[in-house]
């Protein structure tokens, strides 16, 4: 309650109102509102695509709102470029750190304001030792003048941390910064964002993890659609509530996860090793099973995925199907096979989004449409049809460039494009990241009648509502390895959360 | 041992020593102070092409129309001094660089304002400026004797027992470091091409430092121009004539990288002096100097093979025990 | 979200019909200049409207656009190849070479043939095998494959081709119809088909628009991307034996330049050098413009070079007013 009035009486240290941001085909913001505190962590909460990541473009100047006003220190101010946000004292952390791996720890910090000497050059010698005392108060311990890609992901963070020290930014957005962090590096974050807390900043924190919510922020601020639902005290709200407020239902009701009589094992994996990226993993799939592969962003899941479908070689493991051991190379040995993978990164990965729709469905299985190596378009149309009616894809036609589409719906013609080969075994990465929640609804239907007819699913998700709403079995991975199996019918949030951090179960 | 082949300046320095070395145990005399001096004022024009050239490729773009723009500015050097001998060379100087940044400043508006791939607006500016030479000229030449005795005396004029062109040179990597290493502007052609989606939330304007990288390398060019012709005492149409591809394998073969921000002024200095040695030397050992271009081929096939290796990704490390080792 | 999830609903193949969109496109607006070209001409110069000068005029582009045909492919792909004039060189030069010591035509056309499918093995594996960026390794072996001919000939010529030999560059089919521009429809057609009707001209599209998606959808990349700088090399080296039968001889500096002329006609054609689309048929069209431009120009007695300044203005004027003129609709939109 002291915390309450406390807060009222201050004024903000960035204010946005009514602030509203649409793209071709997409209201991405409406009528937006926020209000940061010097001295106080706010926790932005949402689904992915509820409209954070635009938000946080807007706070640093890399998109302009269509509408609203931000004001910092009460008077009204336009973020018309990120320098001007800079400038303005607005700094982002981002969950990809987005510096310059060839340039010098020092220089990341220092890039664009550096110190200079009396001819107005660039004085190394002080940036170096400015970025030495800034690091300290980083924490981290860094050699300053060492590139930044000989660094991990977490030291790359605290380079990141310093940099916005080093503009000595009120308002610091930190952006999912733990999500590829190390349970002992993310106590580490903690103690900083307490420090900044304590030097009086303003401290937007985005996550997924409701732990690390409940442990530092002070308000939360929940998104849902592009509209913001709901803000107040962390201590007036439980965990339960801001899952309500975020899904905007109740959790469990809306996933449409069919009762299957599971069959026999159709992939089996054992001995699976990597010589950085994972190790032994083992398990079996069964015919008309959702296998859920739960972890944190990082852990490794994609990466044994891509290995498994001949995108990168292991150094070691067998694969069966059907009893017989393959050897895969190749993706189109994988596809060939029978096992296909949907991957996490839809624009870079999985749609190609220069071709039209038909086109994007019937690349992989081209050899079945054609007739000795010449395209069958009246066959293309044909494949195309049946799989994008089959995923219910709204379009206006099938000669229409994909990259027209709205998200959720490019996300439908890539799970068509792997379907169409009629696979065994079909693996979707992430498949509703950054969709809306009616092409969601779609996609968690169309799996669960998937395996209702026979095939088995791998479902590699970040989303425990998802993971625990559509998987028979969940493997949960982290640091490449496998941490935990769990039974659908002993499945809790809990448990999975402390297999993917790592945290031993209290007694 | 593997950090020093990790250093690619270094790596180039044993090269160019290595080379040196070969070329000394069939003509001793190449390697006497006097001949590398004179190596080394051979090469100056090739230096300062190249300085120009790598802050372009730093941004992630290329400049293929370098010589033709040396090309143009020198004729128009020529021109201004065959119609007033009476105009000081510094100012012709200064007019050659002028214009060279002029038509520097046209490709890296194209790239700016325009969009367009940069290798398709050099390409099509290479063409231009070349044929700008034939309307302004016809296809004449200028010839030695129509040109002033110190407008080609300049270069050759000694000063301290070097002729100013190797100075002129020396004091344009000096400046080009300067620029390179300590400056905001330097160090945003590095930001630009080693990320430029990062460089937007620096605050870096990518495409305005892609442009001041053409204006850079389009005034070199210009300086060079002037050089040129002087040095030369003629100029006509073709001179420099698929000088450009010369001026990229420099930098490729100094380690600046195709893909942009990675490169130093020593890589591309050493690069040209790579490049300037085999040319100096292939006469006096006795190999056809029809050779040379063969050679440097295969020498910027090498190099990229080399700084592709050097630039390879580490997988993502997710193993604990991987990261230890 | 309004949307119902009762039946799906049916989406149409196409939204127009493919002449609607033909209309529409870059090849159309090539057709009109080139009528307009050929038009000018036609009143500019009273003798070219004759067959044979017609025929002569085809000479100007034919060994050209047998390159760009392949580049045009390389490029949708997402890659260059900036050595096909060294290329040129090189089997022109083992022709010469054969020559010499006593080869006949048969022969020559297979040395042509085969250096040419050597040089391009040798980009392909550089560039798949080795994962080099291919405009940085054609630039190499593009000094390095006219640098073998300089050593070679230094500053010497080979000449002596035999007589049964010059039919490729300077025999007729039929009538005023030359092989050279037999050969270029053939080839034109074959492309076009290659490129617009077979799953290897789609895995082609798919690697420039989207290598890694192309690759994780079964497109074996980088087979697909030797196959095409085998194809540059084997055009290279046919171009290589026309050229050489219509000069009649082989210098080291044969087809300076034309690397550039040959992408030159790739982009003005509507290819994005950048990758991902572009058609045969408007290769077709760019090397007609380029050709009827050059002879226009020579009837009228314009220099090449003030040629080479229209053709430069010509590649970035194509490119920047799309731009342009998207960026003013956009403008008037608002």
């Amino acid at each position: 309650m002291l915390q309450d009035t406390l807060t009222s009486r201050m004024k903000p240290a960035i204010a946005l109102e009514g602030i509203s941001k649409s793209f071709p085909g997409v209201k991405a913001l409406s009528d937006v509102s926020l209000s940061l505190y010097p001295g106080s962590v706010t926790a932005l909460i949402g689904e992915n695509g509820a409209g954070k990541s635009t938000l946080v473009k807007i706070l640093t100047g890399i998109y302009q709102p269509d509408g609203g006003t931000i004001r910092v220190a009460e008077q009204e101010v336009h973020f018309p470029t990120a320098l001007a946000a800079a400038r303005a004292g607005v700094t982002a952390i981002h969950q990809e750190t987005v510096l310059f791996d060839e340039l010098s720890v020092a220089e990341n910090i220092f890039l664009g304001h550096a110190p200079r000497n009396r001819f107005g050059l660039i004085d190394w010698k002080k940036l170096n030792t400015d970025a030495r005392a800034l690091l300290a108060r980083a924490g981290a311990d860094l050699d300053p003048t060492i590139r930044l890609r000989d660094l991990g992901i977490a030291k790359k963070h605290l380079v990141a941390i310093a940099r916005a020290l080093s503009v000595d930014a009120q308002v610091v957005i930190m952006d999912e910064p733990t999500a590829a962090l190390s349970h002992k590096e993310i106590h580490e974050l903690y103690a900083l964002v307490e420090r900044l807390k304590a030097d009086g900043k303003a401290i937007l924190f985005i996550s997924h993890k409701f732990d690390e919510i409940f442990r530092i922020a002070d308000r939360y601020t929940v998104f849902r659609d592009g509209t913001m639902v709901d803000e107040g005290l962390i201590a007036d709200v439980s965990q339960d509530e801001l899952v309500r407020l975020m899904v905007g239902r109740a959790v469990g009701s809306v996933y449409p996860k069919k009762e299957v009589v599971i069959g026999a094992p159709v992939l089996t994996v054992s001995g699976y090793r990597h010589p950085t990226e994972f190790e032994d993993i083992n398990f079996e799939l069964r015919r008309g099973e959702i296998l859920g592969f739960y972890g944190l962003v990082g852990a490794g899941r994609s990466e044994f995925m891509q290995s498994l479908i001949g995108v990168t070689r292991p150094s070691a493991g067998a694969v069966r199907l059907d009893g017989e051991v393959l050897v895969i190379r190749s993706p189109s040995e994988a596809i060939r096979s029978g096992i296909v993978y949907v991957p996490e990164e839809r624009g870079r990965q999985g749609a190609i989004i220069g071709l039209p729709i038909f086109q994007n469905v019937t690349l992989p299985s081209l050899s079945r449409t054609s007739r000795s190596g010449f395209l069958k378009l009246a066959n293309e149309f044909a494949l195309a049809r049946e799989y994008t009616a089959r995923l219910d894809l709204r379009a206006a036609s099938l000669d229409q460039d994909v990259g027209t589409l709205s998200g959720g719906n490019q996300q439908k013609v890539v799970i068509a494009k792997w379907l169409a080969t009629k696979p065994k075994v079909i693996i979707l990465d992430e498949p509703t990241k950054g969709i809306d929640i009616g092409s969601k609804a779609a996609v968690h239907a169309f799996m669960s009648e998937l395996a209702a007819q026979g095939l088995s699913v791998i479902m590699v998700s970040s989303e425990i509502p998802e993971i625990m709403g559509m998987s028979d079995r969940v493997i949960v991975m982290r640091e490449g390895r496998i941490a935990g199996r769990f039974e659908r019918a002993d499945l809790t949030a809990e448990k999975l959360v402390r297999a993917a951090a790592g945290i031993q179960e209290a007694a | 041992m593997a950090k020093f082949l990790k250093n690619r300046e270094l790596l180039l320095v044993g090269a160019i020593a290595v080379l040196l070395a070969l070329i000394t145990w069939r003509f001793p005399p190449f390697v006497a102070p006097a001949n590398l001096a004179r190596v080394y004022n051979d090469t100056s024009i090739l230096i300062i092409l190249a300085l120009g050239q790598m802050a372009v490729i730093l941004t992630r773009c290329i400049d293929l129309s370098m010589a033709a723009n040396l090309a143009l500015s020198g004729m128009v050097a020529a021109m201004l001094n065959a119609a007033f001998p009476g105009l000081p060379i510094p100012l012709i100087m200064l007019a050659a660089i002028a214009l060279g940044a002029l038509l520097g400043m046209i490709n890296g508006a194209l790239v700016w304002k325009l969009d367009i791939p940069p290798i398709v607006v050099t390409l099509g500016t290479l063409t231009i400026y070349r044929g700008l030479i034939f309307l302004l000229t016809d296809g004449k030449w200028i010839n030695a004797h129509q040109m002033s005795d110190a407008f080609k005396a300049l270069p050759r004029d000694a000063l301290f027992g070097f002729p100013v062109l190797s100075w002129l040179s020396l004091v344009m990597i000096g400046l080009v470091f300067l620029l390179m290493n300590r400056t905001a502007l330097g160090r945003a052609f590095y930001a630009v091409g080693g990320n430029p989606h990062a460089a937007v939330y620096t605050g870096i304007d990518v495409g305005r430092t892609r442009f001041s990288a053409y204006c850079l390398s389009g005034a070199l060019a210009g300086l060079s121009g002037y050089l040129w012709v002087s040095r030369y005492a003629v100029a006509y149409v073709d001179i420099a004539a698929g000088f450009e591809l010369d001026i990229i394998a420099a930098c490729v073969i100094g380690g600046i990288s195709i893909a942009g921000g990675i490169g130093t002024v020593a890589g591309a200095v050493l690069g040209a002096l790579f490049l300037g040695v085999i040319k100096n030397a292939l006469p006096v050992i006795n190999i056809s100097p029809f050779a040379q271009m063969a050679i440097s081929g295969t020498v910027i096939i090498i190099a990229v093979a080399v700084n592709a290796r050097a630039e390879r990704r580490k997988g993502r490390v997710i193993l604990r025990k991987a990261e230890a080792v | 979200m309004a949307e119902t999830h009762l039946a799906p609903r049916h989406i149409p193949d196409r939204l127009e019909g493919r002449g609607a969109r033909l209309l529409r496109s870059w090849e159309s607006l090539l057709f009109v200049v080139a009528c307009l070209i050929f038009l000018g001409n036609s009143l500019a110069s009273p003798y070219f409207l004759d067959p044979w000068n017609l025929s002569d005029a085809t000479f100007n582009f034919t060994e050209k656009a047998m390159i760009a045909f392949a580049m045009a492919l390389v490029i949708i792909s997402g890659e260059i190849d900036l050595s096909v004039a060294s290329i040129i060189a090189l089997a022109s030069t083992a022709m010469g070479y054969a020559v010499q010591l006593g080869f006949d035509t048969p022969a020559l056309v297979a040395i042509g043939l085969s250096v040419g499918l050597i040089c391009g093995a040798v980009n392909g594996l550089l560039i798949t095998g080795l994962g080099l960026p291919s405009i940085v390794v054609t630039i190499g072996t593009m000094s390095l494959f006219r640098g073998l001919s300089f050593i070679i000939l230094g500053d010497q010529a080979f000449t002596g081709y035999p007589g049964s030999f010059s039919w490729f560059g300077q025999g007729y089919v039929w009538w005023v119809f030359s092989f050279e521009f037999t050969l270029f429809v053939i080839l034109a057609i074959v492309y076009g088909i290659v490129l617009h009707k077979t799953n290897f001209g789609r895995a082609v599209y798919a690697i420039g628009n989207n290598q890694t998606a192309a690759l994780f959808s079964g497109i074996r990349v980088a087979r697909i991307k030797f196959i095409l700088f085998l194809l540059t090399g084997l055009m290279a080296g046919l171009a290589s034996i026309c050229l050489t039968s219509r000069l009649g001889s082989t210098r080291p500096s044969i087809a300076l330049g034309w690397e550039l002329e040959v992408v030159t006609m790739v982009v003005l054609g509507g290819v994005n050098i950048l990758g991902g689309s572009g058609t045969i048929p408007g290769v077709v069209l760019a090397a007609l413009i380029m050709g009827m431009v050059t002879f226009g120009f020579g009837l009228l007695n314009v220099p090449g070079i003030v040629m080479s300044i229209f053709i430069g203005l010509l590649l970035i004027s194509v490119i920047a007013l799309p731009i342009l003129w998207r960026r003013a609709r956009r403008r008037l939109a608002h």
